[in-house]
């Protein structure tokens, strides 16, 4: 099992709902997030480019975080899912540094937090609140192993991209272009 | 024109615009770190060399100080964590993958050897010393036979200690300034001539102080010989590495780490040690003074500048 | 003197004249403090791996008041009872069980701990004008005692209704009882009312919400400074990206590289405010190259001979020197319709009051639609359905003497709602007006930023003899009030049934989750109590919401016990098919019986029956058009303090290309303070965005931004509002909507407020 993301920046329009729905869904408290949107634009008006991402952690298979966690707390769960533990955490703030993707961040409460694709919702066979709760229907989700899952065919299909693959993290969250 | 911007989201403090997760406890920490392991390794080397008594400074007086200084590191340690009910769980974890994991360990080991160290030598240091207790002077005299056991482990762990407060920032290749080998024998070099800068402010010895300026002046040299490798290394690299040099050549880092680490911190200082060698008159504590501002420097810019620099996407 | 103290000066001296004082609501802020416990108890939820939302949940349902988009959702709490999220209904056409980030973020108007909390009155304590709280029954014998004082001396019509949100349907229900129907949303004159004119005199019916287009099957959505993605209309938002997955091509055109312009495979950056040459030119090709649906207009159109002479002119040539887009490009984007249709929708647009001529333009957009065949079919504009719920037995309302029309009798005729600007006009004295409106009550809309030109609006509330505000917020127009009435929100609420047109017809309920917070009540509440205090009780029959409510479903075939349970009900369709069918008969609601593109109502009243390019007002040197737009996550100016929303957005910027940026040296995040043509200065600051999406002659900011209400404590001073320095305001002449697209700014990169007071 690996589980995996794809956010198609073709129909992504920014909206943030995924941010709120991961605050709402996860009890992250105002001020602090797990996702985030970042909008780049290319070109000189009216030769223009805009790419909208719907960014997260991207559940690196080689996760720096969890390489360079002193205590364990951050580890890779089910279909690698890279979680922290909270009660492990001792908010040494490494894996923070560590992360090229600045995914994640010191909940006020002293430990570490990150997305965790929502695994409470993916082990009773829901999809994650951002995914579930997208107008666009942008985000995709799903166990790359399994051919069928929505996440698999869709990456089939179309062309896509990770961000920063030279930093070797293997990152599990692909953007379709 | 390329714009790129986080529209929503990210608003933490920590994160934006730039990773701020760590502030003045890290560097401060990484220098006493790197300042005990220096004398602790003089120390441990000078004893087992039989120089213990040549070099009373190097050996007996300044490994007095390092209890202290790897307390005050450790406190610094512990005021970074954000959860710090839990830093228990730094010792039910062995993590060999992780720098942080392997410090705590490593001082785990350093923190009471200096202290016994030092004890073996206290009431050498200040004869009126008195451990009240019987089972104290047995425990000293059985700890004073087993110097020489102590100095091999303090060569080896003040050497891991000294190397693991640069590794501890070169583990991280989401900071492209802090992710060079070299760091760690730069930090070591750096954190010996702290080590020796002290032992000679501290010695009353003609030739150990002479021995010390040497030895520093030697270190001085290997340290800039490692900050042009260090430029090099990222020049010669990828766009990312180019960057984060530039933070140091025309960035907002360049004059406080050109002045005040390479300036101050290492040339005059070795300008110094050199005329003195000649025959001049230098104050000791001067140069030692200068070595130990460039080096807290050092680390502090380190430790800012590499959390300023990060992957473009 | 410090600049304070010149203010405290100026309002002592300047605007002791004034009837009525502007009072930042301070009596309320008192018992604000102890109650910020709700949203951060989140945060103290303590587990070993991730299980937010442990079992244990409950759930009730609702539909969303952020916008008028109305989507129907389920609150959920959590074991505690609190609440803790909001998620879309799967049953509901308008949001498909995905809420937008507002919807999402609905909670942060309920924990929104600056809310209003009691009633308040205005009194004079000491010379001062000051709130004070005061009990329901105390206030509204006051809001009592008022109303009928105007009816009796000027008359019931005398007072008017300003409303926007479904408890104003109660509320509506009492001013008509009262014996006044001057009812208006701003939704109409300074939103979407040009359309709905426009296709009501093309096609003989509305476009009304949620729109009636059928992006989801659409092979060429046409967008024209519609900010789709932008302006978050879920259902809209959704099928516009189930039309990119189907492949369909979006041409956008607008000044600004919008979000949707950037999805599109044709992005006209248009020169603003040219729009119907576009749209003529268009027309022209469409006609002069016969790709027009021939068997289409021929049956149902009316004037395509005249439509034909009057267009022969309007080249793409002659556009290109008007809007600056290439002909081929008008010729090239106008043979992409024609292969489309009639699955191509050149969308209505929502907030299309630009420059007084939008009925005009609305026209011509609907004129191309009919071209194109693409009204009533698949892939263009679907027919509607709706289930009506019938009303509770009332006595019949009585026949007022007058209505808002006889302010000005002959104008705005084809208006097909009350202009809310023009009660806003015939509030102010003058003597070939018989009567004034004496009393305004408004409910969940602040006005202030709401109708262009502040200064009016103001010296209208000035002209009052009473103002009632019914609000959930503290927010500028409570100021104003004389009583401030502090309604709780929708989550802790009934209202009225949802029963909005879709393809499907549907009903949805909203429920309270909760109790109300502090001392807040629900409209219906109000309404009926103060139904009572005004001897109108027979009115409202009804002695509580859930017996209307249920005795209104029983009607049609539900109750409320199953409401509750279900959120939303379907029904079959009754009458004709979503689409047209091959050769239909059809009856169009207009004076010819077809579909008009010479519109016989248009030349009745004296206007131009087709379509015509006017020049509109260009930017001096040194200026820029203001214009203005959505953020995906806030909903007018009404959701700027909702922590939720905040967190995601808290101040608007400032688009300014970056040749203009050059020009004037401002950098990225700079604050700069603005100035419009009449001299009209920005109260607070706003930071520049430099950046490439913006055309050189404009800038632009998402509207809503820059209270000044100190209670609102989250959005005060942060960022600009644009409807204070909308001034110069272009009002159509056919339906009365507020043009406000002729506004230009120009910039002070110090505090142009400070050199005042030094000099």
């Amino acid at each position: 099992m690996r589980y995996a993301m794809a956010v198609d920046t073709k129909k992504c329009v920014g909206c943030s709902d995924c941010v709120v729905a991961c605050q709402t869904e996860n009890n992250v408290p105002i001020g602090y997030c797990r996702d985030w949107i970042v909008e780049v634009v290319d070109g000189t008006y009216p030769q223009l480019e805009l790419e909208i991402r719907s960014e997260r952690c991207n559940h690196c298979a080689n996760s720096p975080c969890v390489r360079c966690c002193p205590t364990g707390a951050s580890h890779y769960s089910d279909g690698g899912i890279v979680l922290v533990t909270h009660d492990e955490c001792i908010g040494c703030g490494a894996c923070i540094a560590s992360c090229p993707y600045d995914a994640r961040y010191p909940h006020p409460d002293g430990y570490v937090d990150k997305c965790t694709f929502c695994i409470h919702r993916v082990r009773e066979g829901q999809q994650p609140a951002c995914v579930e709760v997208c107008p666009t229907k942008c985000l995709y989700f799903g166990d790359l192993e399994d051919p069928e899952s929505d996440v698999s065919k869709v990456l089939k299909k179309r062309k896509y991209k990770t961000l920063i693959p030279e930093a070797g993290t293997d990152p599990q969250l692909y953007f379709l272009i | 024109m390329k714009e790129e911007l986080i529209v929503s989201g990210r608003l933490n403090e920590y994160i934006d615009p730039n990773l701020h997760i760590w502030g003045w406890e890290i560097p401060l920490y990484l220098f006493l770190g790197g300042l005990a392991a220096g004398i602790l390794f003089f120390a441990a080397l000078f004893y087992l060399q039989g120089k213990e008594n040549e070099y009373k400074a190097a050996v007996k007086w300044a490994p007095l100080l390092t209890p202290i200084f790897l307390i005050l590191g450790l406190t610094a340690l512990f005021l970074d964590l954000h959860h710090k009910p839990y830093f228990w769980q730094l010792y039910t974890n062995i993590k060999f993958q992780s720098p942080m994991s392997w410090g705590a360990w490593t001082l785990m080991v350093v923190t009471p050897l200096s202290i016994i160290w030092s004890a073996t030598y206290i009431r050498e240091v200040f004869p009126k010393w008195d451990w009240k207790y019987r089972w104290l002077y047995q425990l000293e005299e059985f700890f004073q036979s087993k110097r020489t056991e102590m100095a091999w482990i303090l060569v080896v762990f003040s050497v891991i200690l000294g190397i693991y407060t640069g590794i501890l920032l070169s583990a991280f290749n989401a900071r492209p300034l802090w992710n060079t080998s070299i760091l760690g024998p730069l930090f070591l070099a750096s954190g010996l001539s702290a080590g020796a800068a002290l032992i000679m402010m501290m010695s009353k010895n003609k030739l150990e102080r002479k021995l010390f300026s040497k030895l520093d002046l030697i270190l001085i040299t290997l340290e800039l010989f490692f900050i042009v490798h260090l430029f090099m290394g990222f020049l010669a690299s990828t766009q990312v590495q180019i960057e984060a040099a530039e933070l140091f050549l025309g960035g907002p880092y360049t004059l406080p780490f050109w002045i005040f680490v390479v300036f101050i911190g290492m040339i005059i200082p070795a300008f110094l040690e050199w005329w003195e060698l000649k025959g001049h008159h230098i104050p000791a504590y001067l140069p030692a003074m200068l070595i130990l501002f460039g080096n807290i420097m050092l680390r502090f810019l380190i430790t800012y500048a590499g959390q300023a620099s990060r992957y473009l996407y | 003197m410090t600049y304070e103290n010149i203010l405290i000066f100026i309002s002592n001296h300047i605007m002791k004249s004034t009837r009525r004082d502007f009072i930042k609501i301070a009596a309320v802020g008192a018992g604000g403090l102890a109650t910020s416990g709700g949203l951060f108890s989140w945060a103290r939820a303590n587990f070993f791996e991730e299980v937010p939302n442990a079992p244990g949940m409950t759930r009730t349902p609702t539909y969303c008041e952020i916008c008028f988009w109305k989507c129907a959702g389920w609150v959920y709490k959590n074991e505690k009872g609190e609440i803790q999220k909001i998620i879309g209904n799967d049953e509901d056409p308008h949001c498909n069980g995905r809420l937008c980030p507002r919807g999402t973020g609905g909670v942060g108007m309920y924990y929104d701990e600056d809310r209003l909390k009691t009633p308040l009155v205005r009194r004079t304590v000491n010379g001062k004008q000051v709130f004070e709280p005061a009990s329901w029954d105390e206030a509204l014998d006051v809001v009592a005692q008022n109303l009928k004082k105007v009816a009796k001396e000027h008359g019931p019509e005398c007072v008017a209704l300003f409303t926007h949100g479904s408890g104003g349907k109660f509320f509506g229900d009492l001013l008509k009882a009262f014996g006044s129907e001057n009812i208006t949303a701003p939704s109409f004159a300074q939103c979407r009312g040009p359309r709905e004119v426009a296709f009501l005199s093309t096609f003989g019916e509305i476009i009304a919400s949620p729109e009636r287009t059928d992006i989801r099957d659409t092979r060429c959505l046409v967008l024209i400074g519609s900010h789709i993605g932008e302006n978050m209309h879920n259902g809209q938002v959704q099928e516009m990206s189930d039309a990119i997955d189907n492949g369909a091509t979006i041409i956008t055109v607008d000044p600004r590289y919008s979000t949707a312009a950037s999805k599109s495979k044709y992005w006209l950056p248009i020169k603003p405010s040219t729009d119907i040459a576009l749209l003529l030119a268009w027309i022209n090709v469409i006609i002069n190259e016969e790709w027009y649906d021939k068997k289409y207009v021929e049956k149902y159109c009316y004037g395509l001979e005249e439509l034909k002479n009057h267009v022969k002119t309007f080249t793409p040539e002659w556009a290109y020197g008007i809007t600056t887009i290439r002909p081929d490009v008008i010729y090239e984007t106008a043979r992409e319709m024609a292969n489309a249709s009639p699955a191509v929708i050149i969308h209505p647009g929502r907030h299309v009051t630009w420059y007084g001529d939008d009925t005009q333009r609305l026209r011509a957009v609907a004129i191309l639609n009919a071209l194109l065949g693409s009204w009533g079919r698949r892939g263009g504009f679907y027919s509607p359905e709706k289930k009506d719920l019938p009303s509770y037995p009332h006595p019949e309302f009585p026949k007022p003497k007058r209505t808002w029309r006889d302010a000005h009798p002959g104008k705005y005729n084809l208006a097909l709602e009350v202009v809310s600007n023009d009660i806003c006009d015939s509030t102010i004295p003058s003597p070939d007006r018989a009567c004034n409106f004496k009393a305004w009550i408004v409910n969940g809309t602040n006005l202030i930023f709401t109708l262009p030109d502040q200064k009016k609006t103001l010296e209208a509330i000035q002209s009052l003899e009473f103002m009632v505000v019914i609000d959930t917020m503290p927010m500028e127009i409570t100021g104003y009030a004389d009583v401030v009435l502090p309604e709780c929100t929708y989550l802790e609420r009934y209202d009225y049934c949802r029963t909005d047109q879709h393809r499907e017809p549907n009903i949805a309920l909203r429920m309270p989750a909760a109790e109300p917070k502090y001392d807040s009540k629900p409209a219906w509440w109000i309404a009926k109590k103060l139904a009572s205090k005004l001897d109108l009780d027979e009115y409202f029959k009804w002695n509580d919401i859930e017996e209307l409510l249920d005795w209104q479903l029983k009607k049609v075939g539900t109750s409320l016990e199953e409401m509750k349970k279900v959120g939303v009900k379907k029904f079959p369709r009754e009458y004709d098919d979503l689409y047209f069918y091959d050769d239909q008969e059809i009856q169009f609601n207009t004076n010819t019986g077809k579909i008009e593109l010479y519109s016989t109502d248009l030349a009745a009243e004296g206007f131009v029956p087709m379509p015509v390019y006017t020049p509109h007002e260009e930017p001096q040197t040194g200026f820029y058009r203001l214009n203005y737009g959505r953020s995906p996550v806030h909903t007018f100016s009404r959701t700027a303090n909702n922590p939720n929303l905040t967190d995601l957005m808290d101040e608007n910027v400032l688009w300014v290309n970056p040749k203009v940026a050059k020009e004037w040296s401002l950098k990225a995040g700079q604050k700069i303070w603005l100035e419009n043509q009449d001299g009209v200065l920005s109260t607070f600051p706003i930071k520049v965005r430099i950046t490439e999406r913006i055309r050189f002659d404009s800038v632009y900011m998402v509207h809503g931004f820059g209270h000044a209400e100190k209670r609102l404590t989250r959005s005060y001073g942060k960022g600009v509002s644009d409807t204070e320095l909308i001034t110069n305001v272009k009002t159509d002449p056919i339906m009365g909507g507020t043009g406000m697209r002729s506004n230009f700014v120009t910039f002070h990169v110090e505090d142009p407020h400070r050199k005042e007071v030094e000099s």
